[in-house]
């Protein structure tokens, strides 16, 4: 695993199978996914682990991820199997532990699991 | 990535939580892109000054983190919505006028210079050859490194900031040796700045970091600016290299063909209502030279031409400024065509421009249609 944003959580897993343009289809007050090909449309990722491939869209979108974590609707921690610019300066903005698994990690978190995550020691824990 | 005992401190949060912010992004980035370390730069760039493009969150951002940030660096800006001596003829509402003049407050607070301009390399003096700089604008960022003898990454908003707060960046991509695996050969016969548009349009989809390009004979600055906005504006391409490359690299024509596929995409009208020039903003060379091709013809519609604020002023002592009104040009300084508000599909199906990267976000942002050709057709056709 790699760590672009550290820090060191436990919480429930949410997870995608889609990637998540933050601009515009999350909302900002409730985290809740607006877009209805979204595979979480009507879920919030309020308080969660996020775990999605990767973010896509608008670098703008970044903004939206600091304006989540302002209104208290964001993720605790988020997972992706790809770095991409706008999920990593959204979650270094906001401070929000994000780290990139391979395409087998991602395969074997399912969702509901509980995690915890540990940046410092490089760890997982799934219980 | 490896951090300095310094830098690590400053990521602890030991020298304030603006710093360690700065630090985290360019940690994130730095890893993103697989740099292994940062690097001093002299001079960042920055773009998300645009209230239609940062919108409120952007705003709320800047504004928090500018009652206690400041630049290290000297740091400069990209256009915002649109120029305070005339935005009172445009129609925007208030709210769109206050949110944009808290973000230059936010900005000016910080200590950027507000240059409210996409051609920083035009405006300033260039650092000496090889100079790291952090640019944000595309097409700023490919002509640094293709023109200018400077190195940048294609910066994203947040590590052109990050980097402007601590004046360093991650050593990635373009700080390191670039051979690029693509060369392009010029094709087309008597190019004009909107076949080069189109070519680094063209040239921005098959690139990755960086490519050669050849048979490219000679060049004026409007037409080098024109190819590095369309490079910018359709992919993350980040520097011309100039000659045929290595005998392994791939070559790839850009002919009559390939010319018309990129037109085709992009052209999407027959005419338009209004007419723009600049994205980028012109420099004081195509101000001298549009007024010298509009010298006693007039233009038959609106023309809106959009140059830094430096150019308007020494335009205006010269004389150009006056000759361009004259001739029906609406002269905007500090904003550019590109993800203007003062252009709507309320009140304007399409817009004639000669500017590839105009045509890109006219088209995809504004919603409005558009009618692409170059300046010499632009003259011929629309003024008397």
């Amino acid at each position: 695993m790699k760590v672009l944003v550290s820090g060191n959580v436990n919480g429930v897993v949410l997870k995608s199978e889609n990637p998540i343009n933050f601009l515009g289809t999350v909302d900002k007050k409730t985290g809740i996914i607006s877009d209805k090909n979204h595979d979480l449309y009507q879920k919030s990722i309020k308080d969660f682990i996020l775990v999605f491939p990767s973010g896509v869209g608008s670098s703008v979108g970044a903004y939206t991820i600091y304006s989540i974590k302002s209104n208290d609707t964001a993720p605790l921690a988020m997972i992706c199997t790809k770095a991409d610019l706008t999920v990593a300066t959204g979650c270094a903005l906001a401070n929000i532990p994000l780290i990139i698994i391979s395409e087998q990690e991602f395969s074997s978190i399912n969702n509901g699991m509980k995690l915890s995550l540990d940046t410092d020691s490089n760890l997982i824990q799934y219980q | 990535m490896f951090l300095t005992r310094e830098e690590e401190s400053a990521l602890k949060g030991e020298h304030g939580e603006i710093m360690q912010m700065a630090y985290r992004i360019l940690v994130a980035t730095g890893e993103a892109t697989d740099a292994e370390k940062l690097v001093p730069i002299e001079w960042a760039h920055l773009s998300g000054v645009n209230y239609n493009t940062i919108g409120d969150a952007g705003e709320e951002f800047l504004s928090g983190i500018s009652k206690d940030a400041q630049v290290k660096v000297k740091t400069t800006l990209n256009p915002m919505g649109f120029d305070i001596d005339n935005v009172l003829n445009y129609g925007l509402d208030e709210n769109f006028i206050s949110k944009q003049l808290s973000i230059r407050n936010s900005y000016e607070n910080m200590g950027v210079i507000p240059s409210f301009s996409c051609i920083p390399y035009e405006i300033f003096d260039i650092p000496k050859n090889g100079t790291q700089v952090a640019f944000a604008e595309s097409n700023a960022a490919i002509h640094a490194n293709s023109y200018d003898n400077l190195k940048t990454n294609k910066e994203s908003a947040f590590s052109a900031l990050a980097s402007a707060l601590t004046g360093k960046s991650p050593y990635s991509s373009l700080r390191k040796e670039d051979s690029p695996n693509i060369t392009i050969r010029m094709k087309v016969n008597n190019p004009n700045e909107l076949t080069y548009g189109m070519l680094g349009f063209f040239a921005g989809k098959i690139g990755d970091i960086s490519v050669n390009i050849s048979d490219l004979g000679d060049m004026d600055k409007r037409q080098t600016k024109a190819m590095c906005g369309g490079m910018g504006t359709s992919g993350t391409c980040a520097k011309f290299l100039f000659g045929e490359g290595d005998s392994d690299c791939e070559k790839i024509d850009f002919d009559e063909k390939e010319m018309q596929n990129v037109y085709d995409e992009l052209n999407t009208a027959e005419k338009g209502d209004i007419i723009t020039l600049g994205s980028p903003q012109l420099g004081l060379d195509e101000i001298s030279d549009l007024t010298g091709k509009l010298k006693g013809r007039s233009f038959q519609k609106r023309c809106m031409v959009f140059l830094p604020r430096t150019v308007k002023e020494q335009a205006h002592k010269i004389g150009y400024t006056n000759e361009l009104e004259r001739a029906g040009c609406e002269i905007l300084s500090d904003c550019c065509t590109c993800l203007t508000p003062l252009i709507n599909k309320g009140d304007v199906d399409a817009v004639t421009t000669n500017s590839i990267k105009g045509a890109f976000y006219l088209k995809n942002s504004n919603g409005v249609g558009v009618n692409l050709k170059s300046l010499s057709q632009i003259i011929e056709d629309e003024t008397r």
